[in-house]
Order: C-alpha cells, then structure tokens, then sequence
C-alpha cells in the first residue's frame, strides 16, 4: 500500500524505530533538519545544556532570531522593559556561547521566526522542521513535517539533533473548488476549525488538498499550515509543487546547480500515493465560502461574516454551551447581533498567519485611496525587516501611512503582546493573528480573527467589512450623485 | 525528572472546556529565564477574581485539577506545565488534552491522565459537594479514585514508563548516539545548512 506525504517524511528520518507495535510501541527516534530558536522558550534549554556539561550537537542546522519581545517602535533604542530587555540579551549571550546564528533586532534578516525560515529558503520540502513555537506548523507549507515543540524538547534538540515522537494520524483536509473574489486562504483555515473543532486535530498531521489548495501561492498556504495547531494538529502539510519550487528558488539556502536537480527528483516524489489511505477525510467546498471570522474565545468559535453571532443555545453539547455563554460575557457581545454591525477600536495587520508580503499587498490594494475610519487606530507590523524593506520598495509604506495607519518595524508584535503593543482591558480588535483567547492581545483584549482584507475593509468603514460591502457602499454614493 | 507512583491530593474542579496555555499562564510571564518560580503566574487573569476556584479553600490547597475537554490547547510554552508543578499540582485529568501539552507534562513529571468525560463529570459533583475531598491517582494501575468513584485513564504506555522510572529524556536517547551519527552521515548534500549564513545582498 501507498504512502502518505506525512508518512513519507516521517519515514525519511527515523533514525531508530521504536520497539514494539501498535499501542505499545515506543516512540521512533527522528533526526530534525532545522532547529529555529527564539528568545522565550529557549533560555531554560540552553541553562540545561549549560548544567549538564553537553555541546549543541549540530549549530549548522540552528539558527535565532529575536521576535516575541521585540518593539516595533524605537528599535535603535535600549528596549525600555527590562524583563524583557534580559531575555533578549540572554539569547544573544547563548548564541555567543554556544555558536548560533543569531539575527537581531536591526539585522536585515531579523523578524519572526516562521517568516525568517521561509525567507532565507531554509524551510524547504521533505525537511523536518521544529522550534519552541505552536506556529512552527507553518513550514508545513512546503512538504516539510513541521511542528511546534516545548523546552525540555528544545533543549532535547539541542543536545541530540533528534526527537522522540510516536507517530501522527493522518488527516486529509480536501478543498475543492474555486475561492470567490474577497475569499482567502484565512478564511478556509477559520472555516477548517469551526468544521472539525479547537480538538479535532489532536493526534493528527492534516494534509491541505484540493484544487483550491494547489491553486494557493507559497504565502497563502504558510496561512492554512500555521493555523493547524488551532485545529488541535500540531502540524499540517501541503504537498510541493511548481509553486513551491518557483517560490524557493533563488533563495540564499536553496540548493544551487547539481543539488537543485538532485533536490526537485526528491521533492517530486513528496505526495501521498494513489493508493494511499488517511485514517480521516474531511471535505471543504471552496464555491460556497465566505469569509469568516470569529465571534469567539477560542479559534472554533467562528462564523461566515454575513451572519450573526449565535445563541449558546445553538450548542448541543453542554460544554459547548457553558463555552458560548462565557465568550459572549468576555467578548461583551448579543447573541443574534449581525457580526457586521460590530464596531472595533483597533485593526491589526501583522502575525505569523498574515504579515508576508503578499499580506501587505492585498490589504494595501483595498485601502488605497480610501480614508480610514477616525476612530479607529490601525497597526501594520511586516512579519520581518525583510517584508518590511520589500514592501517599502513597493511604497506599501506610503499607502498605510496616508490612510492613517501606524508602520511598525517586524516582530510578533500585538499577536501575543509580549511587546508594548496592547489592547487596553475591553479594547475590541479586528486582527489578522491567530488566537482570540481571552487576554491574548492585552488583559480585558477582545479579539476577532480576520483575514487581511477583512481587517482592511474593516479599518475603512469601522465595523466587521468584507471588502465588497466597500464596493456597494461605493455604488451607493455613486448613485446618490446620479441622482 | 522525580519517579511518579502515586499521588493522592486534593480534587480542584475546573468546570470549563478549551483551558488554553494563554490562561493558564498569561505571556507576560513568560519573560522570565528561570524553569521555576511560576506559582504566581498561574491562571494570573482569573485569579484576580475572588470567586475563581483556586482563591477558595481548600481549593486553593489542591494538588490534582479536574478540568474540562481541550485541556491546554494553543501555544506551546512548557510555562504551563512549570505554572502549574510550582503552584503544586501533580496531576490534571481531562478527557481531551492539547498533544504539546500532553508532551510537555510527561517530560516534567506532570501527569496528564486522559479520563472519560462521564467520569470527569461524576468526580466533578463529588469535588462540589464535598469540598476538599482527595482525589487518588495511582499511575501503576492507571485509575483515579474520587470518594465511592473508581476510575481508570489513560497514558500511552512510553510516558507511563518514563514518568514511573524518573527517566530522562536526553540521557535515554544519548545511549543511540552511534545511529544518529550514522544517520548523519546518509543525509543528502542538497539539505540546507544554516551555516555559513547566506543572506540576500540587497
């Protein structure tokens, strides 16, 4: 029988298999191709190093940057919060020690970790990837098993080059069908997690399908894979295509000349079989999608933006329903409420889901030319400086400044507000992040996941706008100067 | 990592589902560079509120969490874990538990014991209406004990094993260090490295 994409990359790796079948085996040893390190998960691995007297095995296949603490103002200044101006310097002071490359704040190739990977073209198809970071699961775009690992893993890693894991599930999520205008990878990815649930991934590596998956750029798929931890998955995969080696490239890590060849064969064979089966199939009609956002606490707990907010007592199940009647209090929303008629105070472009370039683009496509709702402050931070330099080489720059958004320098950012970039308690945002947890984006922070030309259209008229509730209101006026 | 047995402690009800690792400890802790220290980190935002369960005694004293399906979902950050080991707890039951989390806690020494929802609903009343009541969960046998209510749970069979002798990870893998030297010697040459760093010129 067949393989899966997933199976095939699992199985390129073992280093050891675990001994035993079934239930009781014990996890396979695997070997991990690139290790990205960041500065909040990484200080107490380093430490175990340090304690233990062991070398990092392999430096040549690590590498840092600084993304969760950093600002996105003032970045030539001494970062003013000291706790977390010393986790900063603490993993400057690790790379120094333990040979790692390292780029910092005000380095070209500064910004968040699963921007900077991609970037560089060291994320590439059949590789394992791993970092102390859920959202590792984006590198998944490119045919690589990428997954999100802890601090005893990290330090793990660091000592071993490998892990060990028992082996995932395998899920098909098949897309099929054409995107509609103003429909977006964020939005499948929204519709995916409301289908099967916050847990319905658990155990599970998810593998994207379907026409409307191949017909996703590079950026657009590292959207859906990101996202597949909110599904519970702690990765998600897209299998390589032209797409993805038109994408790599040229990039400074892509295999050149010889090795290019050698790695296209490779990455060729990086499908599921034919004949291959999922333990699980999940099917998503492309047509008929809207876009989506959430009303919610949790990334499940989401609904097409044309319809309102729902009653707890939609909810069959008990806990589903406790769950709704807690968000709705924490969100300060009503039950029947057309999501449309949500007014937020802040619009915030950035994140590991959406800061990449093609992010900027669609979303400066929508506002230029357009004036900014008053009251509302928008927050435009590139995924990394190098984002940020090619969208200023585009004059994207210009286009968000005029409208009265804010141009920050790259990070996380208000994803995770580890930096000052906050909501104040009840602040409501419309954001293009990835987790609407409570006090995710500030203490008392209400969030709402967008895709980027939602969070644009919204930054425009103030409430939750697709951007062809943009086109009609323009009609609108039109008519009325007609008449 | 300290062995694991048998821990018997008070029961903490948690009536909720989609416990993420966002509340369970907030990230503006998670700029500390210490592994320990995080007991006033736990559940930091519905602390503040007098009425959350963990301000109330003998609740507050507890040592076992009885908590709702999706049990540390989100991100990563093996905070959680140490947030919840430093306030005191030994082990969390729940019918669902995010797949890094799981991870996370059987390397700590943190058990995360899979208990069918029925039972956690069962254990749950019993915690209510007799505040207090200690909950038994015994790891050789794989059950938990709650007043008259026995019930089993499960752990996959590698981390049972590796929490019951004290294991550590590392040292456990370093003894295969020969095969992952070989394997390393069969990688391609294609494969990337990030050293010597290339960057774009521009």
């Amino acid at each position: 029988m067949g393989k899966t994409l997933a199976e095939k990359v699992w199985d390129a790796h073992v280093v050891r298999k675990g001994e035993g079948e079934g239930a009781n085996a014990q996890p396979d040893l695997l070997f991990i191709d690139l290790h990205l390190v960041h500065e909040v998960t990484s200080p107490q691995a380093f430490e175990g190093l340090r304690l233990a007297g062991r070398p990092l095995r392999r430096v040549d296949l690590t590498i840092a940057t600084e993304d969760h603490n950093t600002p996105t103002l003032d970045i030539d200044k001494p970062i003013a919060d000291l706790t977390s101006r010393t986790q900063i310097e603490t993993l400057r002071a690790n790379c120094r020690e333990f040979g790692v490359r390292l780029h910092s704040l005000g380095d070209k190739e500064q910004g968040i970790v699963h921007v900077v990977g991609p970037q560089l073209g060291l994320t590439q198809p059949g590789m394992t990837v791993v970092c102390g970071d859920s959202h590792t699961s984006t590198h998944g775009a490119f045919g690589a098993l990428a997954m999100g690992i802890g601090t005893s893993e990290v330090e793990h890693v660091m000592a071993t080059q490998t892990l060990s894991l028992k082996p995932f599930k395998t899920m098909a999520i098949n897309v099929e069908g054409t995107l509609r205008p103003g429909v977006t990878a964020k939005d499948i990815i929204l519709a995916v997690i409301a289908k099967i649930g916050t847990g319905g991934g658990q155990g599970y590596v998810l593998e994207y399908r379907g026409s409307a998956i191949r017909a996703l750029s590079m950026d657009a798929r590292m959207t859906i894979c990101n996202m597949s931890i909110e599904a519970g998955a702690r990765a998600g995969m897209v299998a390589p295509d032209q797409t993805t080696y038109d994408y790599m490239e040229g990039r400074p890590h892509a295999p050149e000349g010889a090795d290019w060849d050698a790695a296209v064969e490779y990455w060729n064979t990086l499908h599921t079989d034919a004949d291959a089966t999922f333990d699980v199939e999940v099917d998503l009609d492309a047509d008929t999608l809207e876009p989506f956002v959430t009303w919610g606490t949790n990334p499940g707990q989401g609904v097409s933006l044309s319809s309102k907010v729902p009653s707890p007592e939609d909810f069959g199940d008990e806990n589903a329903k406790a769950a709704a009647e807690r968000a709705l209090q924490y969100m300060g929303l009503e039950a029947g409420t057309p999501m449309k008629d949500i007014r937020v105070d802040t619009v915030f472009l950035g994140s590991c889901t959406n800061s990449r370039i093609e992010d900027l683009r669609v979303a400066a496509d929508i506002i230029r030319g357009r004036e900014k709702d008053p009251k509302v402050r928008m927050l435009v931070v590139p995924g990394s400086a190098r984002v940020r330099l090619e969208a200023e080489a585009e004059g994207l720059d210009k286009v968000f400044k005029e409208f009265g958004a804010e141009w920050r320098f790259a990070g996380c950012s208000m994803c995770l507000g580890m930096n000052p970039d906050q909501l104040e308690p009840g602040e409501r945002c419309a954001s293009t992040s990835n987790r609407n947890f409570e006090g995710r984006q500030g203490k008392g922070g209400r969030t709402h996941l967008v895709s980027p030309v939602v969070a644009a259209a919204t930054a425009v008229r103030g409430t939750l706008s697709s951007p062809s509730d943009l086109e009609s209101a323009a009609a609108g006026t039109l008519t009325g100067i007609a008449v | 990592m300290e062995a694991f047995t048998t821990h018997t402690g008070i029961g903490v009800p948690l009536r909720q589902s989609n416990v993420d690792t966002d509340q369970i400890i907030p990230a503006v802790y998670l700029k500390r560079i210490t592994r320990t220290g995080f007991e006033d980190a736990l559940f930091a935002a519905w602390r503040k509120d007098e009425s959350f369960i963990l301000n109330q005694a003998p609740f507050n004293a507890g040592s076992v969490l009885v908590a709702g399906p999706d049990f540390g979902t989100g991100s990563s950050r093996e905070h959680a874990v140490w947030a919840l080991k430093d306030y005191g707890f030994k082990a969390v039951l729940s019918s669902r538990f995010a797949d890094i989390f799981r991870g996370n806690s059987g390397k700590q020494g943190l058990l995360a014991a899979q208990v069918a929802q029925d039972d956690i609903e069962l254990i749950w009343k019993v915690l209510e209406n007799h505040p207090g009541t200690e909950v038994k969960v015994d790891l050789v046998s794989k059950t938990v004990e709650c007043g008259n209510i026995v019930a089993p749970f499960d752990i996959d069979d590698y981390t049972r094993w590796r929490l019951l002798e004290g294991l550590d990870d590392i040292g456990l893998t370093l003894q295969h260090e020969e095969d992952i030297t070989a394997y390393e010697a069969t990688r391609p040459s294609f494969k990337p490295k990030t050293l010597p760093a290339k960057v774009d010129a521009g």
